[in-house]
């Protein structure tokens, strides 16, 4: 299916639909900008070969998309310049951007933002392998709705690594925000009870619940996982709405193999990449995506609260081929 | 794990070339694209794994192929070679000074495991080489940081320098020099804040406290789950501050760590400790050769044998069988023994890394923590004699231990039971070690609780 087309569908079936809007204007854009490296590498060659193509898997590869997928994009462009007979490295490019676009969008519609409900809090639950940036988004997520008006309550699900509560603490004071904190040591599952069960009798909007890091590996603690979403569950219907998965941009084949692990015993609904401020590309996102259909929500860049900025996917792949010097 | 291992999908690519007697450009194309799909899904950089296999290719070409082996045997056995030989070095321990403080700085991207390997190090270095450690707090940005290392350096039992988050980074590393080098101790680690490497500012900042501490080693930790882009990170650390070694955190999970040979190969930095848990007795010495297989997705199998038998001494597990055949076996020593197993129950993230091995969940393992400490609270509350020699145990006793231990009569008899069968295990071991053969069951037979 032509790119044109699919959007054309996917608009007569969702005539309001935002993101869609925001996929088309977004592509004009995208196929302007794609990609300085793309650009410099298109101007390289009066038409393309099977050089050119290497080049191409090399700049995908570095982006940590994941051998596999990089042949598949490859092959599908490949087939469709044989088929269209397109020899022009610029055309090539926006056959490129376009099946990468399909691909991820074909995955289905996706909201960034959280959806609130009158009388029930929207709990989110963080979750991650170790030093990802989980904390540091919760405090973002926390600013973000502060502004839109939110009451948020932040939850102290890490009792196990040194310094981990007081780290949220600190932001907590900084946002002037109230939080939930349990014990050293106390059952992360009875921490995140506490907080639901003051999230609900206390009028908050938003629930959001830090938990300690844990490799995916870690049987015991992925248990644990599913058992603090249990409890939240118990307490509020239906939460957490939102489980996030945070994935460090510097991750490189191990994010899927992540991804995987977690949702089986949390059910993901978005992930958010971190360190985008970074020299990584990130790309493992478009390979949890494929696999899993996990939508990126947000994207972390830098350190400080106001560095989160909804996912667009646009922008993303146009950075995906930037060159850097 | 999602990948086939590379010898399985060698083996199969080698029936095609049976026969052949020598490795030719053609023979072994195949093989080599595998091999290249191996290094790249475990995340060795695209300019790596080119200039590797081309390596590879030039030595395997014209090789013999030797009747007994097979080809792909051969060319798994040369590319392990070359990535043992690249990943190793011969400076991979600390420059240790012997008549002033040494100096070691970390330094990092966020979230890389600086601060943990700070307390794991400074471990490691007052309880196997019994050095006098002063840690320096400098990550005044990340919130914090500071009580992070606190609390390490508390549990570890060593000094730390800590200002506050109101002092410079340089100034506190400064001060931190002269107390280690006034009150004589033996190491130094300073603990730095993670940053970008393109961060000038940051970077700069690290730049100086190198100019102001003169430190003999400057660690940069590296993620073993790190991407296509750690290659560029390395090398602008080591661009700016001429690094000592690498420190490869996170290998407890099951990430291939391909950054490691990508670093190796493109900085010559030698890689010099692994991080493999979250306790702070988790940091080895690095060995290029497991790190070879598990690139190649082989199984660490060096690691299992040797971690085995380091935390189950066998002069130790000797010493129980002999007292308990002289009929002295007894509940301190069955204790004893499942504290040891347990210990080595925390090998269960390395029993995964290896193909067929028994897998000790850590639900078992958590389930055995808690059996003994159970066990450990009830013989707290039984006289010496009682324990030497628990057949006296009758309801009078027992309800008194009971009383004492909070633990009902069950949990007692549960106990009790286990002992009659540890003692009759050890009786089978003996006979076994007798007629030279190993127990059945092979780890199982060891006790351990579950299997
Ligand atoms: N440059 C940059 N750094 C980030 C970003 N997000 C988080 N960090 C940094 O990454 C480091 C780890 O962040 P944390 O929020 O503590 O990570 P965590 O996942 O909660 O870590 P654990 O709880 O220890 O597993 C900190 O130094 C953060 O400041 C980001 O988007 N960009
Ligand atoms: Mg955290």
């Amino acid at each position: 299916m032509g790119l044109i087309s699919f959007l054309k569908e996917k608009f007569h079936k969702k005539e309001k639909d935002k993101e869609v809007v925001k996929y088309t204007e977004g592509l004009e854009k995208s196929r302007k900008n794609f990609s300085n490296r793309l650009h410099n590498l298109s101007r390289r060659y009066q038409s393309v070969n099977q050089e050119y193509f290497e080049e191409l898997e090399q700049i995908l590869i570095e982006s940590d998309i994941g051998i596999n997928l990089v042949l598949r994009i490859i092959d599908e462009v490949l087939e469709i310049s044989k088929k269209e007979n397109i020899k022009d490295p610029e055309k090539i490019n926006e056959v490129l951007v376009d099946r990468m676009f399909i691909g991820y969008a074909e995955k289905g519609d996706v909201v960034n933002e959280l959806s609130f409900k009158e009388g029930t809090p929207t709990v989110v639950l963080v979750v991650g392998v170790n030093g990802v940036g989980k904390t540091t988004t919760i405090a973002k997520l926390a600013y973000r709705y502060k502004q839109k008006g939110k009451r948020v309550l932040l939850v102290a699900g890490d009792t196990f690594r040194a310094g981990a509560t007081e780290q949220l603490k600190v932001w907590a004071d900084r946002l002037n925000i109230d939080i939930v904190v349990g014990k050293n040591e106390q059952d992360p599952a009875s921490v995140a009870y506490d907080g639901v069960y003051k999230g609900a009798r206390e009028g908050y909007d938003l629930l959001i619940v830090d938990t300690a890091g844990r490799l995916q590996t870690k049987a015991n603690l992925m248990a644990e996982l599913s058992k603090i979403k249990r409890v939240i569950g118990k307490e509020i219907e239906g939460a957490p709405q939102e489980t996030f998965l945070i994935i460090d941009a510097t991750t490189g084949q191990n994010g899927v193999v992540q991804a995987k692990a977690f949702s089986e015993v949390t059910n993901l609904t978005g992930v958010i990449v971190t360190k985008m401020d970074g020299t990584s590309k990130g790309g493992i996102i478009l390979a949890i995506r494929d696999e899993l259909g996990v939508p990126v929500r947000f994207i972390g860049l830098g350190e400080k609260m106001e560095d989160l900025t909804e996912f667009d996917l646009d922008k993303y792949l146009y950075g995906l081929c930037v060159e850097e010097e | 794990m999602a990948f086939e291992s590379l010898s399985d999908k060698l083996q199969g690519i080698f029936k095609k070339i049976r026969g052949q007697a020598r490795l030719t450009e053609s023979n072994m194309e195949d093989m080599l694209k595998e091999i290249r799909v191996a290094l790249l899904e475990s995340d060795v950089n695209y300019r790596v794994v080119k200039e590797f296999t081309n390596s590879v290719k030039e030595k395997a070409l014209g090789q013999e192929v030797l009747l007994k082996v097979n080809p792909s045997q051969m060319l798994v056995k040369i590319v392990h070679d070359e990535l043992v030989e690249l990943l190793g070095s011969d400076d991979s321990e600390l420059h240790l000074q012997n008549n002033r403080p040494t100096v070691i700085l970390m330094v990092g991207l966020q979230g890389s495991g600086k601060t943990t390997t700070t307390g794991k190090l400074a471990h490691l270095l007052k309880y196997k080489m019994h050095k006098k450690v002063l840690l320096a707090a400098a990550d005044v940005y990340r919130p914090a940081a500071i009580d992070q290392l606190n609390t390490l350096a508390k549990s570890v039992g060593v000094d730390i320098v800590n200002m506050g988050t109101s002092v410079s980074p340089v100034k506190i590393s400064e001060v931190a020099r002269q107390k280690a080098f006034d009150e004589h101790y033996d190491v130094l680690i300073i603990d730095t804040a993670g940053r970008l490497q393109i961060d000038e500012a940051l970077m700069d900042e690290l730049n100086q406290i190198k100019d102001k501490v003169s430190p003999d080693e400057i660690l940069l930790l590296v993620d073993a789950m790190a991407g296509q882009d750690a290659v560029n990170v390395a090398n602008a650390f080591n661009d700016k501050l001429a690094l000592t070694g690498i420190v490869m955190s996170k290998l407890d999970g099951d990430a291939r760590g391909g950054a490691a040979l990508s670093i190796k190969h493109m900085t010559g930095v030698p890689i010099k400790f692994s991080g493999v848990g979250e306790k702070i007795t988790d940091l080895d010495i690095f060995h290029p050769d497991r790190m070879a297989d598990r690139i190649l997705g082989m199984g660490d199998v060096v690691t299992l044998v040797e971690k085995v038998q380091e935390e189950m001494d066998e002069k130790e597990a000797r010493k129980s069988v002999n007292k308990m055949m002289s009929g002295r076996f007894d509940l301190e020593d069955m204790i004893e023994q499942m504290r040891k197993v347990q210990k080595m129950g925390s090998l269960g993230g390395l029993l995964k890394l290896i193909p067929g091995m028994p897998r000790i969940s850590e639900e078992q393992q958590a389930a055995g923590e808690k059996e003994m400490r159970n066990f450990e609270t009830i013989v707290n509350s039984m006289t010496p004699e009682e324990r030497h020699n628990p057949d006296i145990l009758k309801y009078s006793r027992k309800q008194r231990i009971s009383n004492g231990s909070g633990k009902s009569l069950a949990d007692i008899n549960r106990m009790l039971k286990k002992f009659e069968q540890m003692k009759q295990m050890m009786k089978q071991m003996e006979q076994y070690r007798k007629s030279g053969k190993m127990p059945p069951g092979g780890l199982g037979g060891m006790g351990f609780p579950g299997m």
